[in-house]
């Protein structure tokens, strides 16, 4: 139902992009008006996120430890896993951002027969990369692809997006030239959705949130495929509409086709859901208490900025409480 | 110590499969069965401790007698907090749901209640959150994931909240380090604000504020108790250990939970720290004002985990000892580890920790200024300073338990294995998936170890039973160290439940028994005052 609910919403989406170009004309609207609110909404909002956050204080040094920490000279630490300062933790940090390092412990369990332990039955572990596989495979092709886009918002066209070209069109096949990334996003978020339909627990928790940002990103890569390789839009006329936008001298030529708008208008409603939704994961990373702090709060003192003095039952007031027995036992009193 | 035996058979308990049910989890409606929820905490426990709406009341109860403006006081709650804790802020924010937690949790492992995934357990909260805190959820309700705050979803929150034992192994495997424990705790202090509180994580709290420890051991009975191990390793050894109590001026301060010198077989490990300290001459004391390392306040609100661990320093400051040491248990570490320091600091009172035995510096505390046991021992085995007889644990086939916190608050996974690896001949790991960062909890944690809980406490330890059985099929192993006091109660009826046979060992009892310690007698019986060497139970080597 949630993921009924989340597909509804994208193909209005599309609806109202198609229907408002080509029947209504508003090419206007949707070249110019959404993209630069949308803009505008997606840095805002984000800035506004990551503040909020920032300025939240972090009264403690809960860091979630994974190794060995540092403590005897004689005893292998882990500083990656258990980073006694803040070079390590950064590090730690690149991994977890880079590379996926949590999600790649991933397992799973399964129950097996064991007639000799009590209970019949037997916890089997194994490895499971698929969750890791999908997730990285979707953000570097999602990184790739934002970076190939700059051919459109350059000119002449940044270093980088030829280099990007031609590493993503490394096979040469095709006319024009097929970029993997482009198959490869589409298999890893057919995966991701697949497994919230197939896995009987992800399915349980999943939320219209959670298959909104799916369908909208397939949407998204979709009408961006078809547009390169099938119905062909005139690239050079939509290279003068986004110089136009980056530029701040809009100008809406006359012909593109309607799917360029789609793509564009299903672009703009992710970067105006971003900062509102599960997907600022993005900044929020880099935030986590967990993860982003050292695990050396025995060496170094972590300050509470809101720490405050709360009720202690004092030595002297337990003294008095338990004096005569204190006394009788021959424990030594403070105040004889 | 012995504990109420559960009669559900192992094979019954088992009778469930992981998929979720028909029923939307948004449903908040909880049946309290017996045997998977705590008792609440007798009124007097909170007026001692000035906490909210005190009163007579169950959870089975259908009225829980919640003040009248309980949601203003849940939702100003949150708003503070949300405030206060970046973490809890983020973690309410960033959670993509994308299931890598959901079979990591113990809980969810042993009874398949899908709420005991890690995410929904975190998304019974956040569903509120949605709906009262955030834009979209304001606008568009249970679409947006919100859910409406109702008395059946306090009921819930309780359930499930008092059904995760803080242990974080599903923070290790979140791609966003989300922490339930964190969260946990947040919705404990959410609870406790209406006067919703489990006994065993209360009661303990309120014992300690009073009398300095969890059990409500008075000062002359700590003497006592102390003076009863020091004749019981007098008749083991022929060896009087001396026994200093609030001796000024000592070098060294020594706390440990209250639970190894209330019963066994903590007891017996007690005895193994007081025969080490002896033997290598350790100028230390015991406190009966301190008498207590565990911290049950962690288990009911920040502040009352300050209030508790405040007494540590204060004791320190005023024997003027030079540092702290302190005993095996779990979730104390998390506290002295990860808190006390910015709870209770600066000790500049107290001098960096070093060993007066080998003049080892403990950087790693050196601004806290208490150290681990294990540390500690580890540090004098790896310069020889104690003589060992690891044969006379020779019957003994040890595999190690570590605790949730020591190794996911702290890093201590090689400390205690050098030391079990020092004074046993036979140890054996159990699969890595089940150890080190990824250890499994006792499923008596925060405050949960409790008899009415047996059987939640049972499904929760099936996968701690289950690798403890794979090693005693496959090494005949017999023993379970560990070093924690709650695992020293807790694990002996899950051991007794998954894997009979076993028996559960602190890692300092094994020490004492291959402690040699100069002018001893012949020693015939362990620290359990059975004969050395002697099988238990019906295991054969």
């Amino acid at each position: 139902m949630n993921a009924l609910y989340a597909l509804f919403a994208v193909v209005v989406l599309v609806l109202l992009a198609f229907l408002g170009v080509s029947a209504a004309g508003l090419q206007v609207v949707f070249g110019v008006i959404v993209p630069y609110a949308a803009v505008s909404v997606f840095l805002i909002g984000i800035v506004y996120r990551v503040l909020k956050w920032a300025t939240i204080p972090v009264p403690f040094r809960i860091t979630t430890v994974c190794g060995q920490q540092k403590s005897l000279p004689w005893i292998k630490s882990s500083p990656l896993e258990s980073p006694p300062n803040g070079l390590w933790t950064a590090a730690r940090m690149a991994l977890e951002v880079l590379a996926f390092r949590s999600l790649f412990r991933n397992t799973s369990i399964s129950l097996a027969s064991d007639d000799k332990a009590p209970g019949g039955k037997r916890i089997v572990y194994s490895a499971n990369f698929f969750l890791w596989l999908g997730a990285i495979a979707f953000h570097y092709c999602f990184l790739v692809i934002l970076l190939r886009h700059f051919r459109f918002f350059t000119e002449p066209v940044v270093f980088f997006v030829p280099l990007v070209q031609v590493l993503d069109g490394f096979f040469q096949v095709g006319a024009p030239v097929v970029y993997m990334t482009g198959l490869i996003i589409l298999g890893a978020l057919g995966y991701l959705l697949f497994r919230r339909f197939a896995n009987p627990q992800v399915r349980y928790i999943s939320l219209a949130a959670d298959y909104f940002p799916l369908f909208l990103l397939l949407g998204i890569v979709i009408s961006g495929i078809l547009m390169r390789y099938f119905l062909k839009v005139d690239v050079v006329k939509a290279k003068e509409l986004t110089m136009g936008l980056i530029g701040f001298h809009p100008v809406v030529p006359d012909g593109i086709g309607s799917l360029f708008y789609i793509h564009l208008f299903l672009v703009s409603a992710l970067v105006v859901y971003f900062p509102f939704s599960k997907l600022m994961h993005m900044g929020g990373v880099f935030l986590s208490p967990t993860r982003n702090l050292s695990n050396d709060s025995r060496a170094r003192r972590h300050v509470n900025p809101w720490n405050y003095p709360v009720h202690v039952h004092t030595y002297e007031e337990w003294e008095e409480e338990y004096r005569d027995k204190i006394e009788a036992a021959g424990i030594p009193l403070d105040k004889g | 110590m012995s504990s109420e035996e559960l009669d559900i058979k192992p094979e019954d308990l088992l009778k469930f499969d992981y998929d979720p049910p028909k029923q939307d989890w948004m449903d908040p409606s909880v049946a309290f069965r017996k045997g998977t929820y705590c008792y609440s905490c007798a009124p007097k426990h909170l007026e001692y401790l000035e906490m909210a709406n005190p009163r007579e009341w169950q959870p089975h109860d259908k009225d829980w007698k919640l003040p009248e403006n309980w949601k203003e006081i849940v939702f100003e709650g949150m708003r503070d907090r949300l405030s206060k804790y970046r973490s809890f802020q983020l973690f309410m924010d960033i959670c993509v749901r994308c299931g890598a937690c959901a079979d990591k949790c113990h809980f969810f492992i042993g009874s398949g209640d899908p709420k005991n995934m890690p995410v929904l357990r975190a998304e019974l909260l956040r569903s509120v959150y949605r709906n009262d805190f955030t834009a979209v959820g304001k606008i568009l309700g249970k679409l947006a994931g919100g859910r409406e705050l109702t008395e059946d979803v306090i009921k819930e929150w309780f359930y499930y909240f008092y059904q995760c034992t803080e242990c974080r192994r599903c923070s290790v495997f979140c791609p966003y380090g989300i922490d339930t424990a964190e969260i946990t705790m947040m919705a404990r202090e959410l609870l406790n604000l209406l006067g919703l509180n489990i006994t065993w994580a209360l009661e303990p709290a309120a014992n300690c504020q009073r009398t300095g420890n969890h059990l409500g051991i008075q000062p002359h009975t700590f003497k006592d108790s102390l003076e009863f191990f020091q004749d019981e390793i007098e008749d083991i050894t022929g060896v009087k250990v001396n026994l200093p109590i609030s001796k000024k001026g000592a070098d060294v301060l020594f706390v440990t939970p209250s639970g190894d010198y209330f019963a066994d077989p903590g007891t017996f490990t007690l005895m193994g720290y007081m025969m080490l300290f002896h033997e290598i001459g350790l100028d230390y004391t015991w406190s009966p004002y301190a008498s207590e390392g565990g911290n049950f306040g962690l288990f009911n609100s920040h502040e009352l985990m300050k209030q508790l661990n405040a007494k540590i320093y204060a004791e320190a400051k005023r024997l003027g000892v030079k540092w702290i040491l302190g005993g095996e248990c779990g979730h104390m570490w998390r506290v002295v580890n990860q808190y006390m320091d910015t709870m209770n600091g600066p000790a500049d009172f107290l001098e960096e920790p070093v060993s007066p035995i080998t003049g080892t510096k403990f950087e790693n505390a050196k601004s806290t200024k208490m150290v681990h046991i294990a540390e500690f021992t580890a540090d004098l085995m790896k310069h020889n300073k104690v003589k060992l007889d690891p044969s006379r644990n020779d019957s003994l086939r040890v595999t190690f338990h570590d605790s949730c916190n020591p190794s996911r608050a702290m890093g201590l996974l090689e400390e205690p294995r050098h030391v079990l690896k020092s004074v046993c001949n036979h140890f054996y790991e159990m699969p890595e998936n089940t150890i080190r960062e990824q250890t499994y909890c006792c499923a008596g944690g925060a405050g949960l170890g409790t008899d009415e809980n047996m059987e939640m406490r049972m499904r929760g330890g099936f996968p701690r039973g289950n690798a403890l059985r794979h090693v005693q099929e496959k090494h005949d192993v017999n023993r379970l160290a560990c070093v924690c006091a709650i695992d020293r109660a807790t694990l002996i009826p899950l051991a007794d439940y998954w894997a009979p046979g076993v028996v559960v060992t602190g890692v300092h009892e094994l020490v004492g028994n291959a402690l040699v310690m100069k002018g001893e007698k012949e020693r015939e019986l362990d620290m359990r005052g059975d004969p050395l060497n002697e099988m238990e139970g019906d295991e054969d080597v």
